[in-house]
């Protein structure tokens, strides 16, 4: 297995010197939403704490890093620390209280919903930060300021993100941590009585979680250069962040990679194709159809059938 | 030489329902105390007082020379008290290893070293044959092993369990009473709720009746076998003096 | 409409997180009544319901109960999916722009003593309570409905006494829709609505379900009337975009201290 991770890997390396612009964008895409979904994963994968408003900590990072270059002139470099710190205050909340009081499953989705819509609500009525209208950063080019004339250089520094989340996600699964949060999803109860501080390791995964995908937010920022509340805060980004590793397996370090090449893909498809002519929504019931798909048919995920059938074929 | 485990006085209730009531108790090292009492008589209420699922309305709980009172189960587990479920909770996505090296690695945080020592309990239960199976595919005589060697993989000084035998039959829990008794034999104490007569009397040092939430019997298992309250609490008056024939 | 979600959660204990998205549907479907049949929505919300109670049931017996036994985390998903599906598909079909109802009673209104009345407000509450009434009804009276309150109470028990229950899941699912359904077509003439609306809708439900207890239909009832009127006041004293502001809030609020014990300390 090794040898072909390397390969592949020596592949999208090379790959930007043989695509045009438009493939380089997708491909950078699916590396963004890669690495998004992995920092999802932490908490929602293995920790089993579905968190559908992971997009607040998007949002954060993206508004707190461009702020910082826009009005304080402070590179995004230093801001995208920030934006990640920030967002783990956020996260160290939302976690404190929905793991001190006890919500699980469905509640405390709904808690991770509710407080990233409040999110969306206060920028999008907070003038500073340009409300409804959106916040917008003048492109420059500049490398200091996170921006870069090339598309290819976003390639690069996008795959490095989801690399260096995939390392992460690696290490942890390697470790106690990683051993303790998948028993926590099999089975909180017996984790405690096992030695296992529940609260604790659910608190870390949600901080590391939220740090990374505040992190993202600064590409999000400096890739998109305009930011608008519902766009960053909203919903169908969160949906996005956790399509991808649902559909290509839920706390698996391959899944949110294997789901980000099946899905950006094929959302790219659908808005070509329906883009013009009002069906602008057909991704998204794209989406819809493959999550039923995947809970009624393969609850694991993809990569963990696709790991089944190379053992079989293997033999 | 204290005692291992010391209870004073707990109580618990829910609502109007007096679960526990004024319970008492202590364990020496290396002992095996059966807990017996009919359905709803507050036994498996008092594990989870005693192992941190539940905090007592009143009363305090002594181990190993330190207070449990506001101590989280995990917390309680780090002091070596540890208990099992009675109904059993495996992991059943993960293998019998996986599922006892989380157990191990309460005192072994690095993964090899849980490992091995995950292998080494599970042969000790008799589960050598299964390790790497899931275990939601486990029988359930198998799945009580599994929850056995879970707890055990945290070297507790104090084993808490509950009901191991229920729904076993006579050739398995034969196996488990044996298995019970070599943990036993290795140093580990040993707190018992048990409806399985035979195995309480086999097993226990000293046997405590709990009844309504009260203890009302305690003494060593002949004495409290013949003890005409015990017979009243799980078979009702008439049987302590039965009519002549 | 939060009878409907707290009904298929009591008995299913299914969080449908669907259910504006298929409210919103029910008011497109009151729309297209209107504007192609000539029905008023005041009529035609029967056959609202009865259409959503057929999509109740379609989801149920095709999706839903496959993953009865499943864990939460799969049913959440899996009506995310469908939400998913059915706004976009509402998007599709009647594009993004937001819609309103016309009826002939809209405009009417009338003095009652100091307060201004707006009949349809009026007709909307009334044929609201009716129907609940009558939910309440077929619940304590009827057959199915009993047997659908002892399958909430203790599925497995109803099985043993030979209940079909996937058959009392699959009419649990369609009527919690149809009480949506009915929700929207009466309540389009009012609010105009939009595909996009569906989460705020769900959330709405979701708010009131929970202040009144998951599960407990009088406590749907007396939810939904307390959050209106909450709402109300908030609308009155902040600016209408810090509404939903306030009610998000409410919903972190009550999510936190729930009184029906939510304080999820690991009890074995």
């Amino acid at each position: 297995m090794k040898w072909l991770g390397a390969a592949a890997l020596g592949v999208l390396l090379l790959l930007p010197a043989v695509l045009n612009s438009y493939a380089v964008t997708v491909f950078i895409f699916i590396f963004f939403y890669a690495f998004l979904g992995q920092a999802w994963n932490i908490v929602g994968g293995y920790a089993g704490q579905l968190s559908a408003g992971h997009a607040a900590f998007v949002g954060i990072g993206a508004y707190t890093s461009a702020v910082l270059s826009v009005q304080a002139g402070l590179t995004p470099w230093v801001g995208m620390l920030v934006g990640g710190l920030l967002s783990a205050v956020l996260g160290t909340v939302v976690g404190y209280l929905g793991f001190r009081f006890g919500l699980r499953g469905f509640y405390f989705v709904l808690l991770t919903v509710a407080f990233a819509e409040v999110c969306r609500i206060v920028a999008l009525n907070t003038d500073a930060v340009g409300g409804a209208l959106g916040y917008y950063i003048t492109f420059t080019g500049n490398p200091w300021q996170f921006q870069f004339q090339d598309n290819r250089v976003y390639y690069y520094v996008a795959l490095g993100l989801m690399l260096i989340a995939t390392g992460i996600v690696a290490a942890i699964e390697r470790r106690r941590f990683g051993a303790y949060l998948i028993a926590i999803r099999e089975d909180e109860s017996a984790c405690e009585a096992l030695g296992v501080n529940t609260f604790r390791y659910k608190m870390l995964a949600m901080i590391v979680s939220s740090f990374l995908t505040g992190v993202g937010g600064t590409f999000y920022a400096f890739y998109l250069f305009s930011l608008q509340p519902g766009a960053v805060f909203g919903i169908p980004l969160s949906v996005e962040i956790i399509i991808r590793p649902i559909v290509g397996g839920a706390g698996t370090v391959m899944g949110p990679i294997l789901g980000s090449f099946i899905l950006s893909p094929l959302a790219e498809a659908s808005r070509i194709y329906f883009g013009q002519g009002g069906w602008a929504g057909a991704h998204l019931i794209a989406y819809g159809l493959l999550l039923i798909a995947v809970v009624l048919f393969l609850p694991q995920g993809a990569y963990p059938a696709l790991r089944r059938l190379w053992g079989r074929a293997a033999r | 030489m204290p005692p291992l485990l010391q209870v004073t006085g707990i109580s618990k209730r829910f609502g109007g329902l007096h679960a526990v009531r004024d319970l008492s108790l202590e364990m020496a090292r290396g002992e095996v105390l059966g807990l017996i009492g009919p359905n709803g008589a507050g036994k498996t209420t008092a594990f989870n007082l005693l192992s941190g699922f539940l905090t007592p309305d009143q009363g305090a709980v002594r181990f190993d020379g330190h207070s449990l009172a506001g101590l989280k189960p995990h917390a309680i587990c780090g002091l070596g008290l540890v208990r099992t479920f009675q109904i059993v909770r495996p992991f059943p996505h993960l293998s019998v290893l996986d599922n006892v090296r989380v157990g191990a690695l309460a005192r072994r945080p690095l993964m090899a070293e849980a490992r091995e020592m995950a292998r080494a309990v599970i042969d000790r239960v008799g589960l050598g044959a299964k390790t790497d199976q899931a275990a939601a595919g486990l029988t359930l005589p198998e799945r009580k092993r599994l929850e056995l060697a879970r707890a055990l993989a945290t070297e507790p000084t104090l084993l808490l369990l509950d009901e191991v035998m229920a729904g076993l039959n006579p050739t398995e829990t034969a196996g488990i009473v044996g298995l019970i008794q070599r943990i036993n034999e290795s140093g580990v104490s040993i707190l018992l709720i048990e409806h399985n007569m035979r195995a309480v009397m086999t097993l226990s040092h000293r046997i405590a009746v709990l009844n309504f939430g009260e203890k009302i019997v305690e003494g060593p298992p002949a004495a409290v076998a013949n003890d005409p309250r015990v017979i009243e609490a799980y078979l009702g008056e008439e049987y302590v003096h039965p009519p002549a024939r | 409409m939060a009878v409907g979600l707290t009904l298929i959660f009591g008995v299913m204990r299914v969080v449908n997180f669907a259910h504006g998205d298929m409210m919103v549907w029910g008011m497109y479907l009151a729309w297209i009544l209107s504007t192609r049949a000539g029905i008023d929505p005041y009529v035609g919300f029967v056959a609202c319901a009865a259409a959503l109670f057929v999509m109740g049931w379609v989801t149920q017996r095709l999706l839903v109960d496959r993953i009865v036994d499943a864990p939460h985390e799969m049913q959440i998903l899996l009506m995310l999916g469908v939400a998913l599906v059915l706004e976009n598909a509402a998007l599709v079909a009647f594009g993004p722009d937001p819609q309103r109802v016309r009826s002939p009673l809209r405009a009417a209104t009338f003095w009652l003593g100091p307060v201004f009345v707006d009949v349809a407000r009026l007709v909307t509450f009334a044929l609201a309570m009716v129907l609940t009434l009558a939910l309440y009804l077929f619940l304590t009276r009827t057959d199915l409905g009993r047997t659908m309150r002892a399958a909430a109470d203790n599925a497995y028990g109803a099985l043993v006494i030979g209940t079909d229950v996937r058959r009392v899941y699959a009419a649990a699912f369609g009527i919690g829709a149809a009480c949506v359904g009915a929700a929207g077509a009466l309540v389009s003439p009012i609010l105009p609505f939009q595909p996009a609306g569906g989460l705020s809708l769900s959330v709405a439900s979701f708010n009131i379900v929970i202040i009144g207890g998951m599960g407990s239909l009088p406590g749907a009832f007396l939810g939904g009337l307390l959050v209106s009127v909450a709402e109300s006041l908030g609308a009155v004293f902040l600016s209408p975009s810090m509404k939903e502001l306030v009610s998000f809030s409410l919903l972190i609020l009550i999510l936190l201290f729930r009184p029906a014990g939510l304080f999820g300390k690991t009890a074995a």
